[in-house]
């Protein structure tokens, strides 16, 4: 009977190996131009093609999946997907719950857009998205903050009158203001918050984390992670990149 | 859909809006409604039958089904729902993951490991190499069975208040022909007490049509979720750029609930009138009186 139990546990073991391991990529798919859902339906931007590379590159089949931002973090760690890729900012908080890959974005300022370029910010609400290094960093700086589920509504906001403006990062920011007609602009002030944008892990998937790691390494050495980055649908020639301090040790 | 959308940001007018209005993402919200009347032909059913045993164990003379049945009323019924659909799913996923990885996790470690819940990968439900269908089906049965909880708790309620209605004469006068306790219930009661508990389960059925956006907490898109995805203002980085249309967006919601709540009221009204057919109630009386 012993045999025959340890038989059947090897056969499975067995069948489980030559199944391919499939990894979760969980996004957001609201934040363009970092992520968010096409036309088709489907999840886009430049962390689609980003993370389509590295499991390319680790040799991974990836699956995407889109999560609210509010319970991504919970949701990572009870298991419903394996690595968050959404933008996240890498913060000392952050890093108590869940472990980060290293940076492939580099640290981008923050923008603040309102209807008018002299627009006092304590003059009233600033709005930006729940549990956001903006949000924390408006409530820490002496603003009022207000805090919205979708990055969208953090916009609509801001044209209804509810919050004199919105922070967010430029890269989100920069095209709406670009496409508003003159009805909102960017503020000439800039904040710079967050240490660049890392892959969530859970803590104890380390060999995961390795093989991103080692993936993102290897896209910053030949430079094809800049190029990415400067894409014009993606962050444009102008965005901040790794250039040399990405290649060393490479 | 059409050849004439290959490339949406050329064309304008009506040819745009009819290319607008059929991406693949538009026929996902179309969809999504089928999904949300799904759950409602599943749901009510199943939030029925949870009503209708816990009424029956509340009122049973059995002290622990009745304990059992009371305690489950009061609990579902004091913790509000967004708690519970938080909570509660979570805690479900887990509860089915831990079972099954007691039966298929070689190494049967305790999942719960501080922040995170770990079981092995073939215990994951649905596995991680499952088709996204069966991601969506999967948080669509955790949708039912929390629904069907949460709403079978005010139902039971509604069942108990309503079989306590049923005029004591009718259950006596069954008493006297000679019926069992269970021949009493199943022959009287129950057919007796329909008409009392309708105003109270049109009521739940009502607020059950308009709860189903609490879908989107547990990850199943549905028609609310792909409105307000699809009316956010649009940037030249999607095909189809356009400026906040929430407004109309929401408008046809609430077309469809209005439209809803409208076909509910017509058919729980022929349904009333047919369950007060012979009864003792004051609209049962007034149709004896008609029909005489």
């Amino acid at each position: 009977m012993k045999k025959l139990l340890l038989a059947t546990a090897l056969a499975g073991l067995a069948s489980t190996a030559f199944a391919q391991d499939v990894v979760r990529l969980g996004t957001e798919g609201a934040y363009p131009p970092y992520n968010f859902i096409n036309d088709a339906g489907e999840v886009a931007g430049f962390e689609r093609e980003f993370g389509d590379e590295l499991c390319k590159r680790a040799g991974l089949t990836c699956e995407w999946t889109t999560n609210e931002w509010d319970s991504i973090i919970p949701n990572l760690q009870s298991g419903n997907y394996d690595v968050i890729i959404a933008g996240m900012s890498i913060t000392d908080e952050r890093e108590e719950v869940i472990d980060f890959s290293q940076g492939y974005l580099p640290p981008a300022s923050s923008a603040y857009l309102a209807l008018s370029a002299d627009v006092d910010l304590k003059s009233g609400p600033v709005s930006a998205q729940t549990s956001t290094i903006q949000a924390a960093f408006v409530a820490a700086n002496g603003m009022t903050v207000v805090e919205f589920a979708t990055p969208e509504e953090t916009v609509a906001a801001v044209k209804n009158g509810e919050a004199v403006a919105v922070l967010a990062d430029k890269d989100y920011l920069a095209p709406i203001a670009a496409e508003s007609n003159g009805e909102l602009v960017l503020l000439a002030q800039e904040e710079s918050i967050g240490g660049g944008v890392g892959l969530g892990l859970r803590d104890s998937d380390d060999e995961l984390r390795g093989k991103f790691d080692a993936a993102i390494k290897s896209m910053k050495c030949d430079g094809t992670l800049d190029a990415m980055i400067t894409k014009p649908e993606y962050f444009g020639p102008e965005a901040k990149t790794w250039g040399e301090a990405g290649k060393e040790g490479c | 859909m059409f050849s004439f959308c290959a490339d949406p940001k050329a064309i304008e007018g009506l040819s745009w809006l009819v290319c607008y209005l059929t991406s693949a993402k538009h026929l996902s919200f179309y969809a999504s409604f089928g999904t949300v009347l799904l759950l409602l032909v599943v749901t009510a059913p199943a939030a029925l039958a949870f009503g209708f045993g816990g009424a029956t164990a509340a009122r049973s003379p059995f002290l622990p089904a009745r304990i059992f049945g009371k305690t489950y009323i009061a609990m579902v019924r004091g913790v509000p729902d967004i708690v519970f659909f938080l909570f509660f799913v979570i805690a479900l996923d887990q509860g089915i993951e831990y079972l099954k990885s007691l039966a298929v996790c070689p190494d049967g470690a305790w999942p719960w490991q501080g922040l995170e819940f770990r079981v092995c990968k073939e215990a994951k439900v649905p596995l991680a190499t499952s088709s996204p269908f069966w991601h969506e089906a999967y948080g669509f049965m955790l949708a039912v069975v929390t629904f069907a909880i949460v709403f079978g708790a005010f139902v039971a309620n509604v069942l108990f208040g309503a079989m306590q209605a049923v005029p004591r004469a009718q259950l006596e006068t069954a008493e006297a022909y000679g019926m069992n306790h269970a021949q009493v219930f199943r022959r009287i009661l129950v057919p007796q007490m329909w008409v009392y508990a309708l105003p109270g389960l049109s009521n739940l059925w009502m607020i059950l049509i308009k709860a189903t956006p609490l879908l989107f907490l547990l990850s199943v898109e549905d028609i609310v979720y792909y409105a307000r995805e699809l009316g956010g203002s649009k940037t030249q980085a999607y095909e189809y750029p356009h400026g906040d249309w929430r407004l109309w967006y929401f408008l046809a919601l609430l077309c469809f609930y209005l439209l809803m709540t409208r076909l509910s009221e017509g058919v729980l009204g022929r349904l009333s009138a047919r369950l007060s057919k012979g009864q003792a109630t004051a609209a049962g009386e007034a149709m004896r009186k008609a029909a005489a």
